[in-house]
């Protein structure tokens, strides 16, 4: 089980009560579209994917980023039970969509890079060293059920 | 492969940090080490504390060997050619105080996210998705040509 200090807590807490989850999960879904342009395969059905322009506007993208950023919001909540907050999501992203684990981090690690560019200033070197080791714990509980 | 339009933007952005190019090195650094603590095992002969000479003196390096490597898009393998081998040597064998061992790519990649991060932290909204993706590529293609000589 991984262990949280309470700055830590603090530090994601204090964060996340900023965050618009619309917003900032719209962003970070675009961003792993554009940045890295083979996960958009797994999103086929969105439509026009064509150009950042394109995806950044695109409401399905908007959508699903609100719902993968609302789930992160789950994880918050159950620090202390990642792996079962994700069981069932974890098995999904194995069996049905079929999701490589290394696009978890790379989700995450955009994440940290739109709450750097909101925060600016304020996303300090120590509220970062957090942030990566949630996504990094989160990525691990969502690949957990991987076989 | 970096596009004209990715190395256009690569060149604004470094353009827009107004000479504050040696503090981004540094803060880069020191994010490495927050957030990646296993980074530090690469400069066991370093003082690793907040601000150290040291740090500050390694990240200005980092960061005018950036700047030569964004002025010379066109041609990186030649531009980061003497860091290839200096790297190869220093960070696979260890000397001149490193413990050696290192892989390159892994350890490459900690710093281009906090060089992101900290370029995220100072242009704000100007760090538009488009930039995100240049930057990104342009790292990948810095940690390929330093790893060029590991073997």
């Amino acid at each position: 089980m991984v262990h949280w200090s309470a700055e830590e807590k603090q530090l994601i807490a204090g964060v996340w009560g900023k965050v618009s989850v619309e917003e900032c999960g719209a962003e970070a879904l675009a961003r792993l579209l554009i940045v890295y342009p083979w996960t958009q395969r797994f999103f086929s059905n969105f439509g026009n994917l064509s150009s950042p322009t394109a995806i950044i506007g695109n409401p399905k993208v908007r959508a699903h980023g609100k719902k993968v950023l609302t789930s992160f919001g789950d994880a918050i909540k159950n620090l202390d039970n990642l792996k079962g907050t994700y069981s069932k999501l974890s098995e999904l992203h194995c069996d049905k969509l079929h999701v490589d684990p290394e696009n978890f981090r790379l989700l995450g690690d955009i994440l940290i890079i739109v709450l750097a560019a909101h925060f600016t200033k304020d996303f300090t070197p120590a509220c970062q060293a957090t942030w990566q080791k949630l996504v990094g714990v989160v990525a691990h509980a969502l690949a957990h059920k991987y076989h | 492969m970096l596009t004209a339009e990715d190395k256009k933007l690569i060149q604004q952005v470094w353009g827009k940090l107004g000479g504050a190019e040696e503090e981004v090195g540094a803060e880069a650094l020191w994010r490495m080490f927050c957030s990646y603590p296993p980074t530090k095992t690469y400069f066991p002969h370093f003082d690793l504390s907040q601000g150290s000479d040291q740090i500050r003196g390694h990240g200005k390096k980092v960061a005018c060997a950036l700047g030569n490597a964004i002025k010379n898009l066109d041609n990186l393998s030649q531009a980061l050619s003497e860091l290839s081998n200096l790297h190869a040597y220093n960070l696979r064998w260890g000397r001149g105080g490193c413990s050696g061992g290192a892989n390159p790519r892994f350890a490459l990649q900690f710093l281009a996210q906090c060089l992101q991060v900290v370029l995220a932290t100072r242009l704000g909204k100007d760090y538009t998705p488009e930039v995100h993706s240049a930057v990104d590529k342009f790292m990948s293609a810095v940690a390929s040509v330093l790893a060029e000589k590991y073997r």
